[in-house]
């Protein structure tokens, strides 16, 4: 599974008024950081569904990185504070879900703190490298690979006694 | 000219759905004169075989109750796919793993060696597990084996409708039949519910604020009865992400919704959703006194999964086991 060409993808929401224009900062400031990010512009953090966190997931991502204002700093007043909260709970049931605290990560990051996306980014794609690949889509996979057998096997039945059917009190393929 | 042929099945069920085909009460004659019921274990005697000899698509509808769970209930799963013209998913098992999906948390292992050893009320010093197949006397016994991931029935075959709910209404179940039976049919994939909020029917809605603000959480049990909102009362209602249709059923008889119809159209994952409302709309502004609040949620998984966790996006706690 883990091999050393091995790069994790980190989707990273930023907020347009803080966070992404930080990263805009840190780029015309020609500062260097981990390509592993995938940004998503969003107008708030508080925009921040943890449907899109756990979709980012499901899908492939290895950590999602949310940014947002400072608290009191918020556009829209509020915003940040509200993915505060949602964040302790997402915390705790992705944690319950079997997905590392270290592959989500909520900071705060105003339009002057470029050093800090470099900093942050950095830090996240180091840390979600040593976890190696979540690889959710493959789980699915191999979770669902106990029905094939028994997939093939119903065709292999139904072939066999022409019936179009898998008849019961015959033997069964047992898998594991 | 035949009546059409309509089936019932249940798999990972506890048989509260069965319960509400009869709590059509006389309305169930009106069915059984139309129809030919064809299957339906919990109270009438079929075999398997029989149902194996008939047509394909020559059964009208099934309605399967139940998560799929075990290699028996995946081969009756298919079965009754292939027999049938219309697979409705019948119940917030079938519909989204249902209670039973709440297994996806834990190992197999775990679960068996709970229930076979561990259990404080179980008396096996021999360690016995049920075998997937066992001889006697030369002749073989076979039973079915527990799967590794609690299903929901559309992750096994192709549903044609659903119908939510733990159990689903009788007032729905009619609709639904009837719809079948009169050819009135929705498009394929439909939810046969009302596409809305809860809230929406719910007789407390009058007292929903427009700003919720939690400052604890709280349970019923420490709530006097009133008929206020839940919400404005710091308990955890998951009517504003659960589709209605279930006539306010737990609502109006004193207890916030625990979200067994399933999130409307546009919620794709309903424990998520409802998560996201509830802390979004705590009061405190500090890490800690955040913490604080929502510790008064100490199962989030089984508070908003309660009937979806097999369903939703992430699916599943453990990985399998490493193939020996």
């Amino acid at each position: 599974m883990s091999n050393e060409n091995w790069e994790p993808r980190i989707v990273a929401f930023f907020c347009n008024w803080c966070t992404y224009t930080a990263a805009d900062l840190a780029g015309v400031s020609r500062m260097k950081y981990a390509p592993n990010i995938r940004v998503i512009r969003l107008m708030c953090s508080g925009r921040v569904d943890p449907q899109f966190v756990c979709d980012a997931l499901a899908k492939g991502a290895d950590g999602v990185l949310i940014g947002g204002c400072h608290p009191g700093d918020c556009h829209y007043v509020e915003g940040n504070y509200k993915m505060l909260r949602r964040f302790d709970l997402l915390k705790r049931m992705l944690d319950d879900m079997g997905v590392e605290k270290e592959r989500v990560r909520l900071e705060w990051i105003s339009a002057a703190e470029g050093e800090k996306v470099k900093r942050v980014v950095n830090e996240m794609a180091e840390a979600v490298k040593k976890l190696g690949p979540l690889g959710m889509p493959k789980k699915f996979n191999e979770w669902d690979s106990e029905m094939e057998h028994f997939a093939a096997h119903v065709a292999a039945t139904e072939a066999a006694s022409g019936c179009g059917c898998a008849v019961h009190g015959k033997k069964e393929t047992v898998h594991a | 000219m035949p009546k059409p042929k309509v089936a019932f099945y249940w798999c990972a069920s506890c048989g509260g759905c069965e319960e509400t085909v009869v709590d059509l009460a006389e309305d169930i004659l009106g069915v059984v004169e139309v129809v030919d019921i064809v299957l339906w274990p919990v109270a009438m005697d079929f075999k398997y075989k029989d149902i194996e000899a008939m047509p394909d698509k020559s059964i009208v509808a099934t309605l399967l109750n139940g998560a799929i769970r075990s290699t028996e209930q995946e081969e009756m799963a298919r079965l009754m796919r292939r027999k049938s013209q219309f697979l409705i998913a019948y119940g917030a098992c079938a519909v989204s793993g249902g209670i039973p999906g709440m297994a996806n948390q834990f190992p197999r292992e775990q679960i068996l060696k709970f229930n076979y050893e561990d259990c404080p009320t179980i008396a096996n010093e021999k360690k016995v597990r049920p075998q997937t197949s066992f001889t006697e006397e030369g002749r073989e016994t076979t039973l079915p084996q527990l799967h590794n991931v609690v299903r929901s029935l559309d992750q096994v075959v192709d549903v044609d409708y659903y119908v939510p709910g733990c159990p689903p209404t009788p007032k729905l179940t009619k609709l639904a039949v009837t719809a079948l039976l009169e050819g009135k049919l929705p498009p394929k994939g439909s939810v046969i519910a009302p596409d809305i909020a809860l809230c929406n029917e719910c007789p407390r809605k009058e007292t929903k604020p427009n700003d919720i603000s939690f400052v604890e959480f709280k349970r019923p049990h420490q709530l006097l009865m009133d008929d206020k909102c839940f919400l404005a009362q710091g308990v955890v209602c998951m009517g504003p992400a659960t589709r209605s249709g279930c006539e306010a059923a737990c609502t109006t008889g004193g207890m916030p919704c625990t979200g067994c119809f399933g999130g409307t159209s546009r919620v794709h994952d309903q424990g998520m959703k409802i998560m996201s409302s509830l802390a979004a709309n705590v009061a405190a502004k500090d890490e800690a006194g955040i913490a604080k609040t929502l510790a008064g949620i100490p199962d989030p998984i089984g508070t908003f999964y309660r009937y979806g966790l097999a369903k939703s996006t992430l699916r599943r706690k453990v990985n399998l086991p490493k193939e020996a």
